[in-house]
């Protein structure tokens, strides 16, 4: 079934970066046709429908987009684009459903995500409940990840705030088999087998919110975790009461304190092209989850999570309490990298110059979830 | 087989090219056709519309209200109540959303 977009500027005119903004009411863009000089706003698409997950996928003849949206009546829909927005096509029998047997139905995709460079047509989902499922077909079909499925910790993993997802899949660029998931609130789990077989993986994070700060081998909350664009081996991750980083592909973990009292937030970007460079967006306490004391700032490492300096330039320091959430922030992929972060009171801020300087793209909009972009011209 | 009338709202019509119903053709699976076996006979014909009405483990979704003429089936026997030749079914969203 394929539905054209009710906006007609999607055909109006060429595209050469796009940033897809999920909202609570409906799928957003902002459409760049100058090398990201300046953004067209067009949407909302789906309106009404909880946009958490946008998809950019790249790796075939021309870019394919992929939305998992949620409506309150109506239930969830993942849907898929190959002309950049203009028409978007939902599977007649739906391409992601939870299988017979399962007792469980979908209640909300959280994550799309493309497979390995050289098998296009492979697209990973996370969803809630916590499950992880995998596309062989460019996305037209899903099945079910029987092996983190049938984990022994499933049936005892605890719901995080926003419910019980699976919102990080990480596929390590040079081995497939290699996975990486994150779960709130159960952790980080790996496969080296494909997903046939899952190990939890959270050694060295503390679970401030638990008596004594325990080490767990699972239910942490963890945010989000992005990979370092030079060694495949080094993660970043943003979790609910602290920033850690690990050098051995997820194995064990290691406290960042680069930002004192900047322990809680959401995001966490890897620069795409430069080793050791990566971003956080901390917001101040688990109890008021805003940016602290007003003041909007984006904090950028050089040197692999040691030192951290806050970017201001061009965001507001005055009067901002604003909230970015997990996949509200990314990048583009670029060298000088654009970034891009929605936040939950309907702004969207863009830099494209590695983070030194950002501006404005859109505000007054419906609150972001979700925010993906890349080059597609 | 019995023939019923189910009338799509407005938000779902896309989904139907655009009709303010359908017309399916539903089997019982017991000695009465029941709104289940309506619902079952329209993801046969109509998969999209259907599992906007129920998830994929068959129960209702939460916010979704359906009447048979002008009953909702909530306060009858839910997915089993009866459904006579002529009878129709509405699909409708609950008054509810944020």
């Amino acid at each position: 079934m394929t539905t054209a977009s009710p906006e007609s500027d999607y055909r109006r005119r060429s595209v050469d970066t796009l940033v897809l903004v999920g909202t609570t009411k409906g799928l957003f863009a902002l459409r760049s046709d100058d090398g990201r000089e300046q953004f067209e706003l067009v949407g909302p698409s789906f309106a009404g429908e909880e946009v958490y997950a946008t998809c950019i996928d790249t790796r075939g003849s021309g870019a394919r987009l992929f939305t998992g949206s949620v409506s309150n009546h109506w239930g969830p829909v993942l849907r898929r684009s190959d002309d950049l927005g203009a028409s978007w096509t939902e599977d007649e029998r739906a391409a992601l459903t939870f299988p017979a047997g399962s007792d469980t139905s979908l209640a909300r995709i959280w994550q799309l995500t493309p497979g390995p460079a050289d098998q296009p047509e492979v697209v990973y989902a996370g969803v809630e409940p916590a499950a992880l499922f995998r596309s062989h077909d460019g996305g037209a079909t899903f099945e079910l990840v029987r092996g983190l499925w049938d984990h022994p910790h499933r049936p005892k993993w605890q719901p995080g705030g926003g419910g019980l997802c699976l919102h990080t899949v990480l596929v390590h660029p040079d081995d497939p088999e290699r996975l990486l998931i994150a779960i709130s609130a159960a952790g980080v789990y790996l496969s080296d087998d494909g997903g046939e077989s899952w190990t939890a993986s959270n050694t060295g994070i503390l679970v401030p919110f638990e008596p004594g700060s325990p080490e767990l081998e699972f239910g942490q909350c963890v945010h989000k975790v992005a990979r370092d664009a030079g060694d495949p081996e080094s993660l970043y991750l943003q979790h609910h009461g602290g920033i850690y980083r690990s050098d051995n592909g997820g194995r064990a973990w290691t406290a960042m304190t680069g930002i004192a009292g900047m322990d809680f937030g959401f995001p966490v970007v890897a620069h795409p092209t430069r080793p050791g460079t990566a971003y956080l967006l901390p917001l101040e306490s688990d109890e008021y989850r805003c940016t602290p004391d007003g003041h909007c700032t984006v904090w950028r490492t050089v040197d692999g999570g040691t030192s951290w300096e806050p970017l201001t330039k061009g965001l507001p320091q005055r009067d901002a309490h604003v909230t970015v959430l997990r996949d509200a922030f990314t990048t583009d992929g670029l060298d000088p990298a654009g970034l891009y972060f929605g936040t939950r009171t309907g702004e969207v801020y863009g830099s494209i110059d590695d983070g030194d300087s950002w501006q404005l793209l859109a505000d007054h909009l419906p609150p972001v979830v979700s925010v993906r972009a890349a080059p597609v011209g | 087989m019995t023939e019923v009338r189910v009338r799509v709202p407005t938000a779902l019509r896309d989904l139907v090219a655009g009709s303010q119903s359908v017309v399916v053709d539903s089997n019982s699976s017991g000695d009465k056709v029941t709104v289940g076996d309506v619902l079952d006979a329209l993801a046969v014909v109509h998969p999209a519309l259907e599992r906007r009405v129920r998830d994929e483990m068959g129960r209702p979704r939460v916010h979704v209200n359906l009447f048979v003429g002008a009953d909702n089936v909530r306060d009858l026997d839910g997915l089993a109540t009866a459904i006579g030749p002529g009878a129709e079914l509405s699909i409708i969203p609950a008054v509810s959303g944020g």
